[in-house]
């Protein structure tokens, strides 16, 4: 899958994103790190699951990612080179966004073919009958009849709509395509024509993702990689059959044991994480983890947990520092 | 199972006038729960799932109209209460809990008002007791510091804080019927297994009726005694919940559950199944089978109207074929 030898197509190293947070009317700003420094590496035709629950920071990396949020500090690499902020445009060029709510990402007011070809537009490629042969050629990728080109948004249903906000993600022909919970405003039946489709076009089109998703079927179903974030760090990253098999993190632990299969024979797990998730502006001591940690140490409520490299991933967790348990 | 049953639905039908014509959009379904039993209902967005939970709460929009052979509540027809009796049953005897608690809570009024409104308006209490039922409830669906959570409002508390709270109100007058719709699709996979062992333990406690209301098969199988299918305004399929998962029989029920990815089962990067087409409109006259449409066994018959195959059983099944258990569809 991952080939160790040719650079990432996409790397993170150091990432931070820290937000000025004001919480009352007279009082003094406070910051809220939204990433603390989150280093990844994604390869060519990886699948890098991104899990966590709400407020980890997942959706500020996409939108780091995506050129929306400049990162406070650390770099953005593509093919081994730094974006930077001024880059904006050819970044964008290379790494395009699908959206949660199809019903929300299509501007109601524009056609579908002006909505696939916008892209285009806005880079000034083409002319206006290549952009055309290339909305057409979209269609016919996703799975679209050619008949919806004039129709707007509201004609179609749900799954048309997300397959629309993958054609416009893929009229640049990027390299890495962010997918932020591309299925869960969508119905069950639905979902997994998309989560198909998906898979299929990484195939046909030799495309990266980053697929941001809470349902973790579905990230074990498509991720080939998994990273888990918590508070804005990532604490947990590891191949995707590896994670699934024998989770390290305490935290990746509780998720896991969260997922609800479709098993009548088993009741609702209890997943030990008693205490609800901390507010980011005054994180707890130590790991950040620690209050809901069934693991707890002594160690875990003052100091910060090492980085524990492995040959597949890393995970940072006192429970897995240098002498082992 | 002897007892009777706490609630009888008999062929509701609800039907919206529309522009175009009339949407009927719950066509004759039929169900009946006793206490301590959950029954979760299953379906797609338009199968009439949520219309049905508020039909039974008495809280259909005016202009819809709904009729039903029975709609009956531990001995009271429901489809003779006046708007007033309604409104002492609910929240009384029965509650309701919805899925985003953000709009369903008042952002003006603090957790304690409203959680004591509940008991004040039912019960002949004083607002002491009230507050001390209040706390009683926050600290048994495990809000910690209930004491000083009651001069808080909404917007202080995360989404599955304000979960709780909902679930705490739905119980201050100890319910008989609970009705819960999608309590869990806004919040995390963490807190949804907490919040759905919360619902379920509550449930056992005060042997409460409960119906689930979700499109989420994994919340289906691990909570409910019994399952109702919806499609498109019809009960397709309804069961035991190991005879659903187990042997499911309707061609949608099978599709459905093909369509999600189960670990260990399902292999990394393998086609999922899915279910071609989409849900046919219910506006104007429907006949036959609604799913035949994207059904792979549909022939001719199925446009005429389809039996119910087992009925009386614990689990029938509405097909034209005659579909034996374990066979692939």
């Amino acid at each position: 899958m991952s080939d160790k030898t040719t650079p990432p197509v996409l790397e993170l190293a150091n990432v931070t994103k820290t937000y000025q947070v004001k919480q009352g009317l007279f009082s003094a700003p406070r910051p809220l790190h939204a990433l603390g420094g989150v280093s990844l590496r994604i390869h060519k035709k990886d699948v890098l699951g991104l899990v966590g629950e709400s407020g980890c920071g997942k959706s500020t990396l996409a939108k780091v990612l995506l050129g929306l949020e400049v990162p406070t500090s650390g770099k953005v690499l593509v093919d081994g080179k730094e974006i930077t902020p001024r880059e904006r445009k050819l970044q964008a060029r290379r790494i395009q966004p699908i959206f949660q709510d199809p019903y929300s990402s299509l501007n109601p007011r524009k056609s579908i073919e002006d909505i696939i070809a916008l892209p285009l537009v806005a880079h000034r490629i083409g002319d206006a009958a290549s952009r055309a042969g290339s909305v057409r050629r979209m269609l016919d990728l996703v799975g679209l009849p050619q008949r919806v080109l004039k129709g707007y948004p509201n004609q179609l249903s749900g799954g048309q709509r997300q397959r629309v906000a993958i054609a416009r993600a893929l009229v640049m022909n990027p390299e890495i395509v962010i997918c932020d919970e591309p299925t869960s405003a969508l119905d069950v039946s639905v979902q997994s024509q998309i989560l198909n489709l998906l898979g299929d076009l990484r195939e046909e089109l030799g495309l990266t993702y980053l697929f941001i998703s809470h349902n973790l079927a579905v990230v074990e179903h498509l991720a080939t990689r998994v990273a888990v974030m918590y508070l804005g760090r990532v604490v947990e990253e590891a191949p995707a059959a590896e994670l699934f098999a024998g989770p390290r993190h305490p935290y990746t632990q509780a998720l896991l044991e969260s997922v609800l299969t479709p098993d009548p024979n088993l009741s609702v797990p209890d997943t030990h994480l008693g205490a609800s998730y901390p507010n980011p502006i005054a994180p707890p001591p130590g790991c950040h983890f620690h209050p809901r940690c069934a693991q707890v140490r002594d160690i875990c409520k003052t100091t910060p947990p090492p980085h524990v490299a492995g040959p597949q991933g890393h995970v940072d967790c006192h429970l897995h520092a240098a002498p082992a348990r | 199972m002897t007892t009777e049953p706490i609630l009888k639905v008999e062929n509701l039908t609800i039907d919206v006038p529309m522009a175009q014509g009339t949407l009927h959009a719950v066509r004759g379904i039929d169900f009946e729960l006793r206490r301590g039993e959950t029954l979760c209902i299953v379906g797609e967005s338009g199968s009439g799932k949520s219309l049905t939970s508020l039909a039974l709460m008495g809280l259909l929009p005016k202009k819809m109209r709904c009729k039903a052979a029975g709609l009956d509540f531990s001995g009271i027809d429901l489809q003779r209460q006046t708007p007033k009796a309604m409104r002492a049953l609910r929240g009384d005897r029965m509650a309701m809990i919805f899925q985003e608690p953000m709009t369903s809570l008042n952002p003006a009024y603090t957790i304690g008002d409203q959680l004591m409104e509940a008991l004040l308006l039912h019960r002949p209490v004083s607002k002491a007791e009230a507050r001390a039922r209040a706390i009683e409830l926050l600290g048994k669906v495990g809000i910690t510091a209930a004491e000083s959570r009651l001069g808080q409002y909404p917007h202080q508390l995360s989404g599955g804080l304000r979960q709780r709270v909902m679930i705490a109100m739905a119980l201050m007058c100890e319910p008989e019927l609970i009705i819960a719709d999608e309590p869990t699709t806004a919040l995390d996979v963490t807190i949804q297994a907490q919040i759905l062992r919360l619902l379920a333990d509550l449930q056992r406690e005060m042997n409460m009726a409960m119906i689930l209301v979700t499109h989420d098969l994994g919340v289906v199988a691990r909570i409910a005694d019994k399952v109702v299918v919806m499609y498109a305004g019809e009960v397709v399929e309804n069961g035991s919940a190991r005879e659903i998962f187990e042997n499911p029989r309707h061609p949608y029920t099978r599709g459905l559950l093909r369509c999600i990815p189960v670990p260990g089962k399902t292999k990394p990067g393998e086609h999922l199944g899915s279910i071609p087409g989409i849900v046919p409109s219910l506006i104007g006259k429907v006949e036959g089978c609604a799913f035949r449409s994207r059904c792979e066994v549909a022939e001719d018959a199925c446009s005429s109207p389809v039996p119910v195959r087992r009925p009386g059983t614990d689990h029938a099944y509405r097909c034209i074929h005659d579909i034996p258990e374990g066979a692939s569809a």
